[in-house]
Order: C-alpha cells, then sequence, then structure tokens
C-alpha cells in the first residue's frame, strides 16, 4: 500500500464524508438563521424552533409519530426476534422470503399494496393501518439483527447449560436471552427509527387525515418553505442521532449487517 | 456390577453410521478412555451417554426383535432411555469449554447448584471448595474472555464436579492447549480424578495422552470397538493392525507360520525369511498373519566386517528350536532425530522398511549412524506380538 | 458437537415442538396477512376492471360473472409513454447505482484501511445519514440546488460567459439523480464494506511480492474478490431508486418524473387502481430481473491464466 494510493483514498474518504454530511449541515445551521428564506446567513435566532412548538399541527403529527414508532417497536421487535430465532434454526424456504421481501422490494409496492388490501377489508386508513403496515416491515430488520447476534454466539452454551441440569426454557433463559438482549434491543431501537423515518408507505397508508411527521414536512417543503422545516429537521436528526448511537454502543456491528 | 452398561447402542445420520452396536461396561471409579481417530464415533458415543443424542431404535441386527435389539444406555442400574440431560447424574466437560461469557467464574460454578435449587449459602460453600480443587479460587470474580486457556479449561471442570455427579465426560478437553500445558494438566486431571473418585470418560484422538491418563482404553475405529484393555495390554498386545498402528509406532511384519516346536515357532516373514518367534493363540502351522513388534524393541548396529557382503537374512538358527534372537541385514535410509531417542529407517534386502529406535543417553558422545551404512538389526524372538489375520 | 446432532436434540422433545411452531408461525401468519396477502391481492387487482368512482370494481359482475379483465395491461403495452417512463426511470436508477458505486468504493476501502480505533468511529459517521429521515436529506438539496445558492449561481455565471440563459438546476432529471445518488449512498458503502473486511491481507501482499502494481493488484485481485458486495450494494441501491416517486415529485419538476410518480398518482388521483396495480408489478418484476441478470454477470468468475 504506497503512500500515494493511500493518499488518494484518504482525499476520496474526505470527499465523501464532506459530500454525506455537508447537506445536512446547512440544514441545521439555517434553523438558527434570522430569514425567512434559506438563502444568506442573516442572524443566529431560536425563533423558528419557537414557532414550531406552536404550530399545532406539528405538535399533533409528532405525537402521532412517536406513538406509532413505540407501538410499532414492541410489536416488531417481539416478532422479529421470533422470526430471528425460527430463520436461526431451521430457515425453510418459505419464511425467508416472508420476512425478507418487505426490505427487498420497493417501498411502494408495498405500500400501495397495503392501501388496497386496507380499503378491501373496510379498515379506515388512519393511525391504525399505518401501524400494522410499519410493523410488516420492521419485523425483517429485526429479524436480521437477532438472526446475525444468534450465528455468532456458541452453540454448546446452551447445551452445557442443559448439562448442568438447566430444562430447556431456563436454559433459554439464564443463557440465550442475556446473549441475545443487546441484538434485541438494538432492533427494538432500529424499528423505532425506522418507523419515526417511514415516508412511502405511510404516505399510502394515512388516508386523508392521519399525519406523521414526515408527512408533514412533506407537505410544508411542497407548499411554504419557512426555516420551521429546518428546525424539526433538526430536532428529527438529533433524536436519530441519539438512537442509533444508543443502538451502536450496545451492540456494535450489527448497524452495519455485515454478513 | 458395572456403574454405567452400554447395551448394544447405534447411531446413524442419513447412510454415515457414527456407532456401530457398541457395547461396554464401565467401572466405577474408572478413567475410561474412548481412543480413536476422528470420525471414529467416539464423541457420537460421549453425547448420547450425556442426553444430548439418542441411540437409533434396533441395534446392529435391526429387523428383527426390536425390543431387545434397541440400543439402551443403563446407568447405576437406571435405563436413562428418554431422559433429558438436564436430568442425568452426568457432567460434561465440553471441548470448547463452554463457559457462559456474560456470567463470572462463580457464577459459572455456581450455576449447576443453582439449577439444583440449592439454597444460597451451601452454594457459596461449594463454589469455594470447587475452585479450590482446581487451584482457581483468586479469580472468583473474573470473566471467562480474562483468563488463559488453561485457567477456563479449569473453570470448565470445577463446574462439571461441584455437584459430585455420579460420572464425568470428559470431551477432549486438553486439544486446544499447548504441549507443556497440556503435559501438566494431564498430571493433574490424573490426580484429581484419584481424588475425587469420580467415574471420568474421557475421549481423545492423542493416544499417547489415552496410555498416560487411563485405567482402561478402548479404541475405536469407524463406529466400532477394536480393542478394550488395560493401556500397556494394548500397546504390548494389539488385536489387530489398526490397534497396533494407532498406538505408537509399530512395524508391521506380514508372514505364515511355518513349523512350531515347543515355546517357539518359525515365522516365515514375506519376502524376507524365517525368523523365531514366541508361541502364542492362534499359532497353528499354516496361520498367516503378521508380527508386531515395536521400534524401541529391535537394536540397531554398524554391520562389521565379520557380517561380510551377504544382505541374505541370518537367524543364528533357521527352523524350530532356535536362538534366542532374529537378526536382519539392512541399509539406513533415513533417521529422526528426537533429543533423547533417535528413530532409524533401515531398508532390508527385499525392499521393505523397518523402524528401529535407539536411545541416545549411552555415556561420552553417542555415535550416530548415517544414511546409507549398512546395519544390523537385531530383537529377541518374543519381543513381538502375533496377529491373526 | 456437530450442528446436525444438536439439532437432532429439538425433535425428540415434544414441548419445544410447541414452542417451536409458536415461535415461527406467529410472525410467520403476521407476514402472511399484511404482506403476502395484499401482494396477491394485487396480482388480482391487475386483473380487475376499474371503479365508476375509483378504486375496484366489484369482483362479481350483477349476473353472477367473474368482472376480470386484461385491458390494464393492454393499455401498458400499447401506450408508447409509459414504456419510454420506465426505460428513463430503468436508465436513472442505472446512473444512480453507478454513481453510487464510483463514491462508495474508495469511501469504504479508506474505512477498512483505517485503524481498529477509527473504524466503528467512521462506519457510525456512515450510518448516521443512512439512518436520518430521507425527507430532510431530499429537502438538504433542494435548499443547495435552489436559484439563490453557489452551485446553481455559479452554473448561471458559466452560462452567461457563453452568453447562454440562467438556468435552474432544481426540477431537472441533473437533481433527481443528485439526489437520487445521496440518499442511497450509504446503501451501497455498507455492503462493500462488509465484504472488503473480509478481504486477506496477506493477498495483496502476495501479489505486490509477485510482482503486481496498484492497479493490477486492484484489477486481478480486490476489484473480482469485492464483486459479491457490489452486487448486494447494487441491488440495495438499484431497486429502491427504481421505483422511487418523493425524490422526482419534490426536485424533478416536470422534465424529471419517474415510473413511481406515475403510480403514486394512479392510486391516489386518477385512482385508476387495476392500472396502477399492472404498472407496480412490472415495476417489480423488472428490477428482480434486472437484479438477477446483475447477479449472474456478478458471480466471481475463474481468472484464466
Amino acid at each position: 500500500m504506497n503512500r500515494r494510493s493511500a493518499a488518494a483514498i484518504t482525499a476520496a474518504a474526505v470527499a465523501g464524508y464532506a459530500f454525506l454530511y455537508a447537506p445536512l449541515a446547512v440544514v441545521v445551521i439555517f434553523s438558527f438563521n434570522d430569514s425567512k428564506i434559506n438563502a444568506e446567513w442573516v442572524g443566529f435566532t431560536t425563533a423558528w424552533y419557537a414557532k414550531l412548538m406552536r404550530n399545532a399541527a406539528m405538535l399533533t403529527a409528532a405525537g402521532n409519530s412517536l406513538l406509532i414508532a413505540l407501538v410499532t417497536s414492541l410489536a416488531a421487535t417481539t416478532l422479529g426476534t421470533m422470526a430471528g430465532f425460527a430463520l436461526h434454526r431451521r430457515p425453510g424456504r418459505v419464511l425467508p422470503v416472508l420476512v425478507f421481501a418487505p426490505i427487498a422490494m420497493p417501498e411502494i409496492l408495498m405500500g400501495v399494496a397495503l392501501l388496497m388490501f386496507f380499503v378491501l377489508i373496510n379498515l379506515t386508513l388512519g393511525l391504525l393501518s399505518i401501524t400494522l403496515a410499519h410493523i410488516a416491515f420492521c419485523i425483517g430488520y429485526v429479524a436480521i439483527v437477532v438472526r446475525s447476534r444468534l450465528a455468532g454466539s456458541d452453540e454448546s452454551l446452551v447445551e452445557a447449560a442443559r448439562d448442568c441440569g438447566a430444562t430447556p426454557w431456563l436454559a433459554f433463559r439464564h443463557v440465550t436471552l442475556p446473549l441475545i438482549l443487546p441484538g434485541v434491543i438494538a432492533g427494538a431501537l432500529m424499528a423505532f427509527t425506522l418507523s419515526i423515518d417511514d415516508f412511502v408507505i405511510t404516505f399510502f397508508t394515512a388516508g386523508a387525515t392521519a399525519s406523521t411527521l414526515p408527512l408533514q414536512i412533506y407537505s410544508m417543503v411542497k407548499t411554504t418553505v419557512t426555516p420551521e422545516v429546518n428546525a424539526i429537521s433538526t430536532l428529527l436528526l438529533l433524536l436519530t442521532l441519539v438512537l442509533i448511537t444508543a443502538a451502536a454502543k450496545i451492540a456494535p456491528g450489527i448497524l452495519s449487517f455485515s454478513e | 456390577m458395572a456403574l454405567l452398561e452400554i447395551q448394544n447402542v447405534t447411531r446413524r445420520f442419513g447412510t454415515m453410521t457414527a456407532v456401530d452396536g457398541v457395547s461396554l461396561s464401565i467401572e466405577a471409579g474408572e478413567f475410561f478412555t474412548l481412543l480413536g481417530p476422528s470420525g471414529c464415533g467416539k464423541t457420537s458415543l460421549l453425547r448420547m451417554i450425556a442426553g444430548f443424542d439418542a441411540p437409533d431404535n434396533g441395534g446392529a441386527n435391526s429387523g428383527t426383535n426390536r425390543d431387545t435389539s434397541r440400543g439402551r444406555i443403563v446407568l447405576d442400574g437406571q435405563d436413562l432411555t428418554g431422559v433429558p440431560p438436564e436430568r442425568r447424574p452426568v457432567r460434561t466437560v465440553f471441548q470448547s469449554y463452554a463457559l457462559f461469557p456474560h456470567m463470572t467464574v462463580a457464577a459459572n460454578v455456581a450455576f449447576p447448584l443453582k439449577m439444583a435449587h440449592t439454597s444460597a449459602d451451601a452454594i457459596a460453600g461449594k463454589v469455594k471448595e470447587a475452585l479450590a480443587d482446581v487451584q482457581l479460587t483468586s479469580l472468583a470474580m473474573r470473566f471467562p474472555h480474562e483468563l488463559s486457556g488453561g485457567q477456563r479449561q479449569r473453570v470448565a471442570i470445577a463446574r462439571a464436579l461441584v455437584t459430585h455427579p455420579t460420572m464425568m465426560l470428559l470431551d477432549e478437553p486438553l486439544a486446544a492447549l499447548d504441549a507443556k500445558l497440556r503435559e501438566q494438566l494431564q498430571i493433574e486431571l490424573i490426580n484429581l480424578q484419584k481424588e475425587v473418585g469420580i467415574t471420568f470418560i474421557y475421549v481423545t484422538h492423542d493416544q499417547s495422552e489415552a496410555l498416560a491418563l487411563s485405567h482402561r482404553i478402548a479404541v475405536m475405529n469407524q463406529g466400532r470397538i477394536e480393542q478394550l484393555d488395560e493401556p500397556s495390554k494394548l500397546y504390548s498386545f494389539p488385536a489387530n493392525r489398526f490397534v497396533a498402528d494407532f498406538l505408537g509406532q509399530c512395524n508391521i511384519l506380514d508372514g505364515t507360520v511355518a513349523a512350531r516346536d515347543g515355546n517357539r515357532c518359525t515365522f516365515e516373514l514375506t519376502r524376507i525369511g524365517p525368523i523365531t518367534v514366541a508361541v502364542e493363540d492362534g499359532m497353528a502351522v499354516g496361520a498367516r498373519g503378521a508380527l508386531a513388534l515395536r521400534p524401541e524393541k529391535v537394536s540397531i548396529s554398524a554391520a562389521g566386517p565379520q557380517y561380510g557382503a551377504q544382505d541374505r537374512s541370518q537367524s543364528t538358527a533357521s527352523g524350530a528350536g532356535g536362538a534366542d534372537e532374529n537378526h536382519l541385514r539392512g541399509r539406513v535410509t533415513d533417521f529422526l532425530y528426537s533429543g533423547d531417542v533417535t528413530l532409524y529407517v533401515i531398508e532390508l534386502a527385499s525392499g521393505q522398511r523397518l523402524e528401529a529406535l535407539r536411545a541416545n543417553s549411552a555415556p561420552g558422545r553417542t555415535r550416530f549412524l548415517e544414511v546409507g551404512d549398512t546395519v544390523d538389526v537385531a530383537w529377541r524372538f518374543d519381543a513381538g506380538h502375533f496377529i491373526r489375520e | 458437537m456437530t450442528a446436525a446432532a444438536a439439532s437432532l436434540v429439538q425433535r425428540r422433545s415434544i414441548p419445544l415442538v410447541r414452542v417451536g411452531l409458536l415461535v415461527r408461525g406467529l410472525p410467520a401468519l403476521y407476514l402472511w396477512i399484511f404482506f403476502a396477502l395484499p401482494c396477491l391481492l394485487m396480482v388480482l387487482a391487475s386483473l380487475r376492471v376499474a371503479g365508476e368512482f375509483g378504486g375496484l370494481a366489484p369482483l362479481f359482475s350483477e349476473s353472477g360473472r367473474l368482472n376480470l379483465t386484461v385491458a390494464s395491461y393492454g393499455e401498458l403495452f400499447s401506450t408508447f409513454i409509459y414504456f419510454e417512463l420506465f426505460l428513463k426511470s430503468l436508465l436513472y436508477a442505472l446512473i444512480t447505482t453507478v454513481v453510487c458505486l464510483a463514491l462508495a468504493y474508495p469511501l469504504a476501502l479508506a474505512i477498512v484501511r483505517a485503524g481498529k480505533t477509527w473504524r466503528d468511529l467512521l462506519l457510525l459517521l456512515v450510518i448516521l445519514p443512512f439512518w436520518s429521515n430521507f425527507l430532510i436529506r431530499v429537502y438538504a438539496w433542494m435548499i443547495i440546488l435552489g436559484p439563490d445558492w453557489v452551485m446553481t449561481r455559479g452554473l448561471n455565471a458559466v452560462r452567461g460567459w457563453f452568453g447562454a440563459e440562467p438556468t435552474t438546476l432544481m426540477f431537472s432529471p441533473i437533481a433527481v439523480i443528485i439526489v437520487l445518488v445521496y440518499v442511497h449512498l450509504p446503501f451501497m458503502v455498507l455492503p462493500l464494506y462488509a465484504n472488503l473486511e473480509k478481504h486477506d491481507p496477506a493477498l495483496i501482499d502476495a501479489a505486490q511480492d509477485l510482482g503486481a502494481n496498484a492497479r493490477q493488484r486492484f484489477r486481478h485481485i480486490t476489484w473480482p474478490l469485492s464483486l459479491p458486495g457490489v452486487f448486494a450494494g447494487s441491488a440495495l441501491v438499484f431497486i429502491p431508486a427504481f421505483g422511487i416517486f418523493a425524490v422526482p415529485d419534490l426536485v424533478g419538476g416536470t422534465n424529471g418524473i419517474m415510473i413511481g410518480n406515475v403510480i403514486k398518482q394512479q392510486f391516489l388521483e386518477t385512482r385508476n387502481w387495476p392500472f396502477g396495480s399492472v404498472l407496480s408489478l412490472v415495476l417489480t418484476v423488472v428490477a428482480l430481473a434486472c437484479t438477477a441478470l446483475a447477479a449472474r454477470a456478478a458471480r466471481p468468475r475463474r481468472e484464466a491464466p
């Protein structure tokens, strides 16, 4: 690895990171800009955040997003952990497709398919339909994480526990569970983040009245663009930062899906 | 009555037969070893004793009376069929140690006691005792990843011993350790077993380890037991070629029994000539077989001028009633120097090879033989063992 | 000791089997209901007749006959504009994939070559934008590509030199591509990194020892070994990019629309659900077909001497 190619790679990497973060930095910085348009820097202000807090529609949307994300996270983590176990023990042909296809295919397909489905079964589109949709596509992510966690653990540990007198349930409780718990928690955090940030599937399954944060941002961006959008974006970025850093600290490596 | 009885146990995985109608019994207090190459079935058998697997229905004669031919494992008079691992009074030391990484050493050792609903006070006392037995008292609060291989091994043993099981199963526990550490732990294991008095069933592919540790060894190959006996008997009187070859080094010389007189036989070695051997069972005139001859029993010396240039074997007597030693002439083609001994490979006139082991312990400087030297090899007539075909 | 032996233990204890069924069955049931079934219904919907006021007409007409038709498929294959849109979307997705690959490869290489201590941090830095809200990332570029910013101003300045009219970067195919690349870049980095991380450094050393220069080492060793990662990353970029609608909707203007926009329109505005279903199904089939083709191409080939 000679110095010239090393320098070239480093330069490319720095450029890459700059490319990734510069736009986000712009959004954050201009959320504090004392000007209605995102053009030039005028002065520092937190007025946009204050305005945000008084925006009833935004607050409702935020509340909805949080509620949906919470329920989704709980349900998807439970079902996803089960799926992860099943995939680890005996994948079979059908289960992997069921679990991973929602992740692999274009989101729009799932969005419109669920839209038609909910209408056909006469389910009013709203928070419930959104939640049901979110759970469906989050299960796969949690399953991947749990499965890779199980794959990395030592099979003989469960045998050793049983050899020491533990019934299958006790072996699970004292040995398997503590070992996969970091993966499960990280999966839960991931599901929460995915739910809060989802746009496409939510767009189709929300119906006319329900609103979530991404949907709210979308309508704001399409109609009146003020730095309020920057403000809410910054807050969301902060939330994501906290959640994902926590997940990465609890179970390092799983977030990159390295398998 | 034997402590453990294995009756006609068979285990097949698809088309592969891992264990083929094995029967044996193990006495209480024994250090019993299952020895054999990879894939011989020793680990499969061990897992069936532990309860992680079960014998197939129907033993070696499946198809006939199913009930009586079904393999069974009986411990202390109790049939273990259907008994799950957690209810067997048997403890396993795994090859990978299988220490719970999220628990301290003390918690690991306490685990079986916890599963048996022992009171907290009693647990503390017993854990202390077990750790003292393996000299690990100071490491009680450490986690497995902070320990060396040898230390982890001892924790695994302590965990297995803490509930004073009827029997302990050890699956190649020393395989992952380096040679020096392995030697040290072998001695510790022997002493531990003597002290605690628990029956050990040990699995290994290392024949020197088996010879050193065991009261009795079952040599296994392709799912069957080739020979079961004390180490010295296995070594000196192997029952077949496999056992002779597997334990230590062995010269195996094919031949036919030519004549028999009193306590000696004339054994005609194929393409070499007649030699004198001691009479053993199965040596009828005309019987075909092989002589198993250990290299350390073969002496080697430079051929002096008085022997002349002949390459034919020279028994100092021919036929029955011969003398005490057999002599052959050959040429050194190779040698392996090992510090304390040297193994010489000699090529005989017939082209066959013979190995001789010579200690390098003669006083003064040892004179080594060189490749190409003409040498005389000799052994006592009763030094070998006849293996019947 | 073998996995086969271990799994056989489960077979012989009855209670475990019941638990196993539940553990397997519950998620499977949920996904059957809320994923597989809707998809199957969509296939059916593509053959149904559009309802009078949008949506779907009843499955059984008054006379009791099955109300199915392939008219929607016919409409797709007989109208050139949709074919054109599919091709355009394919092209955009392909360009996005290639650009992402070009940008992601050096990035992934840099992360792999960084020391152990730096790697986790660098990975986290790549992951964070990936997990942040997709709309925020699009919005950021809406600002940057806007008429008051450096890029557009600079571009127009250059155009001014050549006497051309000022133009806007926004609401154009270029904007769509830029944003698509930006949004999908982390998807390419992560699988590439996962693959490159597993490369044995001794192989590069051996190649160097045998006389290969940097370019040769990359071409004959690193690149072929990285193909599975390249493929995985490409699939993760191509498939979503192909079907996307939000990006063209926000920054594409009238020139930059993709097939995803049409699908959205059919379902939410025109409400011609059968036709929308047809478009969605064809979209999925094409995406999967392209991926399958690429999979064959990306198989590690044996290099001839």
